[in-house]
C-alpha cells in the first residue's frame, strides 16, 4: 500500500480516473445550472419536477439520453460518423491533463502545457467538421462549415490575448504560470499597471467563441441550421458532443483562471494578513448555501423531496465545516479557489448567453477580424514595451 | 523498451496514414489519413524531447492547414472526382522509378555508413539548457535572425497578396 502511495504515477492516475469518472457528472450538473440561472433571468422556475428544485434532472437526461436509440443516416458515412463525436470528447478531456488542478492535484506538467491545450482545441475542430460533413445533410453541413470558419478565425485572437499573459509569466507551462504570479504577487490580469485586463476581456470573448457559446454559437443557430452541425446525432453520440462542449467550457475557464485570475492563489496572494480568508469564505459559501437550503424545505409539498434537500443542505453544511480543520484546509485549499474561479467564468459564460442576442454572421467575422485581432495585437505590444521595466 | 514501443507505433501512423492518403478515393477520407499521419510525425518529436515542436506540428498541420483542406474539399463536389479513373496506367514505371531511387539510396547509405551518427538520443543536451522551448527560442533569434526575419516578410507579403487577390475592390 505505501508504495503504491509513494509511487510518483500515482497522484496523476488518480487524478485522471477522477477526472473521467468524474466529468460526465459535473456536465450534467453544469447544464442544470445554466438551465436554472437561464430561467431566473427570464422569471421562470427551470427544471423543478425530478428531485428538490430539479436537483435531480441531469441523472434522468443522462439516463433517458443511453437508453435512446443510436440512429444513423442511411447515406451517412458511417466510420466518421461514428468517430467524429468520439474524437471531439477525447481531444477535449486530454485537455484536462495539463490543467493544474492545485498545487499537488495534476496529472502532468509539462513545459509547453499551454500549447498542448492549443493543440487540443484545433484537433477538436475536427470532430466538429467530420460530424457535420459525414451526416450527408445541408444543415449539418452549414453548421460545420460555420463553425470552421469561426473557429479558425477566432483562435488567432485567443493566441493573441495568451501571448500577452505569457510574456508576463515568461513560461507555457501552466504550474509555472501560476508560480510566477506567486512571486510577482499579483494575479496578472492586474498586472503592467491594468493594461493586462484588455487582454483578458479579448480571451474570454474569443474563448465564448471558440466553445460555440452565445452570442456566437452560430454552428448550432436553431432558428436558422435546426441544430447545426448535431442536428443528425441522437443517443448517445449526441451526449458525446454534449460533453465535449462543456469539457470544452470547463477547460477555456480554466486556462482564463490559470493565465489572468492566479489558478489556485487566493486573492491579494502577496498580503500576509489576509490569510484567515482561506478559512472564511469557503465556510461562509457552504455553511451559508447549507442554511439556506434548510429555508427551503419548508416550502416543498413532497416529503421524499424534503428529504432529499435536507440530505443535500446537511452534506453542504459538513463540506463548510470540513474546511475548518487545518490539516484538511490546507490540502484541499488549493482546489477550492481554483474550481470557485472557475465557476465565476463558467456563470459569466451562462450570463452572457442570457444577456446578448445571438450576432449575425457577418458581425460575427467583423468582431473576430476587424476588433479582437487588432486589440489582441495592440495589446501584446503595449504589454511587451509595460512589461520590460 | 518503451520509447521502441512507441517509435514503432508512431512509425505505424506516419507509414500507414500516408499509403492510405495516396490510395483512398474518397477525397476526405484522404485527408483524415494524412492528419493521422501528421499527428504520428507530432508523436515522433515528442520522443526526441522536442515538446514545443509537437504542439507546434499539431496546432498548425492538424488545427490550421488540414481544417482549411477539409474545409475546401466539402465545397467541391466530390461524386465526380470518385468516379474517374485514376491515373494509375504507369504503375510499371513508377514501379521502375521507385525501385531505382531505393537502390541508390542504399547503395550510399551502405558506402557513407560512417560518416552517419544515427540514434544518438539527445537528452543530455536538452535537460541542460532548461527546456526545449527556451531552446529552440535561443536558437531562431540569436542564430538565425536574419532568417527568420526573412521568413516573416514573406509570410506578410502573403498575407497582403491573399487580401488583394480576395478583394475586388481596394
Amino acid at each position: 500500500m505505501q508504495t503504491i502511495l509513494q509511487s510518483p504515477l500515482f497522484i496523476p492516475l488518480a487524478v485522471t480516473i477522477v477526472i473521467i469518472a468524474v466529468f460526465p457528472l459535473v456536465a450534467g450538473y453544469l447544464t442544470l445550472v445554466e438551465r436554472k440561472v437561464l430561467a431566473d433571468f427570464q422569471v421562470r422556475l427551470g427544471p423543478m419536477r425530478v428531485g428538490p428544485h430539479g436537483l435531480l434532472q441531469p441523472i434522468a437526461d443522462a439516463l433517458k439520453l443511453m437508453l435512446k436509440e443510436d440512429i444513423i443516416p442511411t447515406d451517412a458515412d458511417q466510420w466518421i460518423f461514428w468517430m467524429a463525436p468520439v474524437i471531439s470528447t477525447f481531444t477535449a478531456l486530454t485537455s484536462f491533463a495539463v490543467l493544474p488542478f492545485s498545487q499537488l492535484l495534476y496529472v502532468a506538467d509539462v513545459n509547453v502545457g499551454i500549447l498542448v491545450i492549443m493543440a487540443m482545441s484545433a484537433v477538436g475542430i475536427l470532430g466538429i467538421i467530420l460530424g457535420g460533413w459525414a451526416s450527408n445533410s445541408h444543415y449539418p453541413l452549414l453548421g460545420a462549415l460555420r463553425s470552421a470558419a469561426q473557429l479558425v478565425s477566432y483562435e488567432v485572437a485567443l493566441s493573441f490575448a495568451l501571448l500577452s499573459g505569457l510574456m508576463v509569466a515568461g513560461t507555457l507551462s501552466m504550474q509555472g504560470i501560476i508560480k510566477a504570479q506567486l512571486s510577482h504577487g499579483v494575479w496578472f490580469a492586474f498586472s503592467n499597471y491594468g493594461f493586462m485586463l484588455v487582454p483578458f476581456v479579448v480571451y474570454l470573448i474569443s474563448a465564448t467563441a471558440e466553445t460555440n457559446r452565445a452570442p456566437f454559437d452560430l454552428p448550432e443557430a436553431e432558428s436558422e441550421l435546426v441544430a447545426g452541425f448535431h442536428t443528425e446525432y441522437s443517443g448517445f453520440r449526441w451526449a458525446l458532443y454534449f460533453l465535449a462542449e462543456y469539457a470544452n467550457m470547463f477547460v477555456a475557464s480554466s486556462v482564463a483562471v490559470t493565465l489572468f485570475w492566479g489558478g489556485w492563489l487566493r486573492p491579494f496572494p502577496s498580503v500576509a494578513w489576509l490569510d484567515p480568508i482561506n478559512y472564511v469564505l469557503p465556510f461562509l459559501l457552504f455553511f451559508g448555501s447549507g442554511a439556506g437550503s434548510f429555508l427551503l424545505v419548508k416550502r416543498l409539498p413532497d416529503p421524499l423531496q424534503q428529504k432529499v434537500l435536507i440530505l443535500v443542505a446537511l452534506l453542504l453544511i459538513l463540506s463548510g465545516l470540513v474546511f475548518l480543520v487545518p490539516q484538511v484546509n490546507h490540502a484541499v485549499i488549493g482546489l477550492f479557489w481554483f474550481l470557485l474561479k472557475v465557476a465565476v467564468i463558467i456563470y459569466l459564460l451562462v450570463w452572457f448567453r442570457g444577456t446578448f442576442p445571438r450576432f449575425r454572421y457577418d458581425q460575427l467575422m467583423n468582431i473576430g477580424w476587424k476588433y479582437m485581432i487588432p486589440i489582441g495585437m495592440a495589446a501584446v505590444l503595449v504589454n511587451a514595451l509595460l512589461g520590460m521595466t | 523498451m518503451m520509447d521502441a514501443l512507441f517509435f514503432y507505433l508512431f512509425a505505424t501512423l506516419v507509414l500507414g496514414g500516408a499509403i492510405l492518403t495516396v490510395t483512398r478515393r474518397n477525397a476526405v477520407h484522404s485527408a483524415i489519413s494524412l492528419i493521422v499521419s501528421l499527428i504520428g510525425v507530432a508523436g515522433l518529436y515528442l520522443l526526441q524531447q522536442a515538446e514545443f515542436l509537437f504542439a507546434v506540428q499539431i496546432v498548425l498541420y492538424v488545427g490550421g492547414i488540414m481544417v482549411l483542406f477539409l474545409f475546401v474539399i466539402m465545397l467541391v463536389n466530390l461524386d465526380q472526382a470518385a468516379k474517374q479513373r485514376r491515373f494509375n496506367r504507369q504503375w510499371w514505371i513508377a514501379l521502375l522509378c521507385v525501385t531505382a531511387v531505393g537502390v541508390e539510396i542504399a547503395y550510399f547509405v551502405r558506402k557513407g555508413a560512417s560518416a552517419f551518427s544515427m540514434a544518438r538520443p539527445p537528452v543530455a543536451a536538452v535537460a541542460n539548457a532548461g527546456g526545449n522551448t527556451e531552446q529552440i527560442a535561443d536558437v531562431l533569434f540569436r542564430q538565425y535572425l536574419l532568417p527568420f526575419e526573412i521568413a516573416s516578410v514573406l509570410l506578410l507579403v502573403a498575407v497582403v497578396g491573399s487580401v488583394v487577390m480576395a478583394k475586388k475592390r481596394i
